[in-house]
């Protein structure tokens, strides 16, 4: 697959282009130019630094589609141990955009779920481009249950545009299936860690998203809405993305900030798609350190907590005293 | 409470901001011309082809509860522009306009009421606000209202509409769907009963909560009920959507929903499911036997 090249990072690009014409220049007259090249390289290596270091809401909501981004199962085949996949919801069919199944990580059971993305056509067909049906969600939940049973903690990953607007997804009942999963998922007695590690696209991802702790991609976004679709409603354009992206605050420090993600990982300089391998050892080591945490948690003190934790998310004014309906307050 | 005074006459009073000016309105399903008055009287549906034109909270809430029960809880709420929101229409100006509209600070009503012989939490979304979009404020107050309910062992009932989550509110709106299913995971738990009532148009962030976990949910002819809108379906998917797609009977038909009740017997008809999920008050008469199927 030939590089796919971000608009900001066309620079690294160009300098990449002017290391490889010295490299033959080198090679083709025989002259060592090693400190030129190494000096280069360097450059690379800061510029890489600097761009990700600067980048924009949409710049990172660019980032988290890179379609060389690491998916749920890269990570698996990095982390885990006899991953093995099951399949079916039981009740229509197996979903290809949400899986599921039992993993070892470090020796420890996990329950991995999660939305798997397709890197080229034919597995973007059959993936969805990871946008899941009813029966994804259904399958997760019980995968999920599955895990109760067994006392197995529960590990999500979420990476998809969202839930899929087809006829069928509602002939089949979406929304129910994402509704019911909140819910339980509020009463599965065993830890859930859930990760962002790419789109994490509005009520497709938090139907997989109820959790004890809701970890994020440092490059990855989450938003009740894609910058397009909010462009288009609230600009009437949808090339107004951008400008929708910054207002949603939807990137992993805006998340953190407003308490709605309890942690961000730091991505590889030039994001995970740069160094995969180095983003999957972050990944293993912050789930294993959140699961050894959650491991001492009683179970009503956990589920009390999962409570507490989605319960204090809002922010509303309110008066002291009940007033009139009639005279709405000055918004402040 | 001034909406809730005692009337000698029994059909529901409609506000005038409730529908446009004049005498006569064409109705948007069969094109029939009808006298507003007429409309008036049947409850806001068209005489001719049964359409239900949509109500306003407090029109709502007074035709499913006893007249005078309503105790309203949690109207000190308001919502605040917490992201900045900005960009071609800023959340503030859209809240004063709709606060200005419709005279009410947010999408939702909730309180205490009785309905039949029992007393219930109940929470109706006002369409006329922002689309009954649900932010922080709608939010809250719906979790407010179920965890008082299993705080006080009640019955819940919501009668909802939505075009979705609050934009404007970024990603606190859509954690509203959580916060809300949590709060009726444990009203479930406690063994009280929910039923959701769904009106035209249901979508989206509700859809895929509230809405949809009511023990039984009940809906009105001809309501628009779905996850994405037939719009953006139709651009997904370019395909042609089958007729009656996302209506209240398509989905009777497709398993959803557990009733189809015109509005002139939905009282009736959740009194009756009240009736049984709570047990039957004491004092009430039993029920007459049916009369046996003619032999
Ligand atoms: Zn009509």
């Amino acid at each position: 697959m030939p590089p796919y090249i971000l608009p900001f990072e066309k620079p690294i690009l160009d300098m990449e282009k002017k290391l490889e014409d010295l490299r033959a220049f080198s090679q083709a007259q025989n002259i060592d130019v090693s400190f030129e090249i190494e000096r280069m390289q360097n450059k690379i290596t800061e510029m890489r630094r600097e761009i990700y270091e600067n980048l924009g809401a949409w710049d990172k909501v660019l980032v988290a589609r890179h379609p060389q981004r690491p998916y749920m199962l890269d990570y698996l085949a990095a982390m885990t141990t006899d991953f093995t996949e099951l399949h079916g919801d039981r009740v229509h069919a197996d979903d290809r955009a949400i899986i599921g199944g039992f993993g070892w990580l470090e020796g420890r059971r996990v329950m991995f779920i999660g939305t798997q993305k397709g890197r080229d056509t034919k597995s973007n067909l059959e993936r969805n481009f990871g946008c899941a049906y009813p029966e994804g969600y259904r399958k997760a939940l019980r995968l999920m249950k599955l895990a109760a049973k067994f006392g197995a903690p529960i590990v999500t990953l979420i990476d998809t545009p969202g839930a899929y607007p087809g006829i069928e997804s509602e002939e089949r009942h979406i929304a129910e299936a994402i509704a019911v999963n909140l819910r339980d998922m509020f009463r599965l007695p065993v830890p859930i860690v859930v990760v962002v590690i790419g789109e994490g696209g509005s009520g497709g991802a938090l139907g997989i998203g109820v959790g004890d702790r809701v970890l994020i991609l440092e490059y990855s976004y989450y938003s009740v809405i894609s910058p397009e679709g909010c462009a288009a409603i609230l600009w009437k354009n949808r090339s107004y993305a951008n400008r929708a992206a910054e207002a949603l605050k939807l990137t992993a420090p805006d998340l953190l900030k407003a308490g709605l993600v309890d942690e961000v990982l730091p991505e590889p300089p030039g994001g995970a798609h740069a160094d995969p391998a180095a983003m999957s050892a972050t990944l293993k080591a912050a789930l294993l350190r959140n699961l050894e945490e959650l491991d001492a948690t009683p179970v009503e003190q956990l589920l009390e907590q999962r409570y507490n934790k989605f319960r204090a998310m809002g922010v509303f004014g309110e008066d002291a005293a009940p007033a009139p309906a009639a005279s709405p307050a000055p918004a402040s | 409470m001034a909406f809730l005074r005692k009337r000698n006459y029994s059909t529901v009073k409609v506000r005038k901001r409730d529908m446009p000016d004049g005498l006569w309105l064409k109705c948007p399903s069969c094109n029939e011309i009808i006298f507003k008055q007429e409309l008036e009287a049947a409850l806001n549906v068209c005489p001719k082809c049964g359409h239900h034109f949509q109500i306003g909270r407090r029109q709502r809430l007074d035709l499913l509860i006893e007249p005078g029960s309503f105790e309203e809880w949690d109207a000190q709420l308001y919502s605040v522009d917490t992201l900045g929101f900005t960009g071609v229409a800023p959340y503030l100006e859209k809240l004063e306009e709709n606060r200005k509209k419709t005279g009410c600070r947010d999408a939702m009503l909730c309180g205490r009421a009785r309905i039949g012989a029992h007393r219930a939490a109940i929470g109706v979304m006002d369409f006329n606000f922002l689309g009954a979009s649900m932010g922080s404020v709608v939010g809250e107050m719906v979790t407010r209202l179920i965890e008082r309910a299993t705080r006080e062992r009640l019955p819940a009932l919501i009668s909802c509409a939505s075009g979705g989550a609050r934009m404007y509110e970024g990603m606190l709106s859509l954690m509203q769907m959580a916060k809300t299913s949590g709060a009726l995971a444990r009203h479930a738990e406690a063994g009280l009963p929910y039923i959701s009532l769904l009106t035209h148009p249901t979508t989206a962030g509700v859809m895929a909560s509230f809405a949809t976990l009511g023990d039984v949910i009940v809906a009105e002819p001809g309501a628009l009920i779905g996850f994405a809108g037939p719009r953006v379906i139709k651009e997904a998917t370019q395909q042609d959507l089958p007729a009656g797609f996302q209506r209240a009977e398509f989905l009777l038909q497709h398993g959803l929903l557990d009733m189809v009740v015109p509005r002139k017997d939905l009282k009736a008809a959740i009194v009756r499911l009240l009736d049984f999920m709570m047990g039957r008050p004491a004092g009430a008469p039993a029920p007459k036997p049916a009369a046996p199927a003619e032999a």
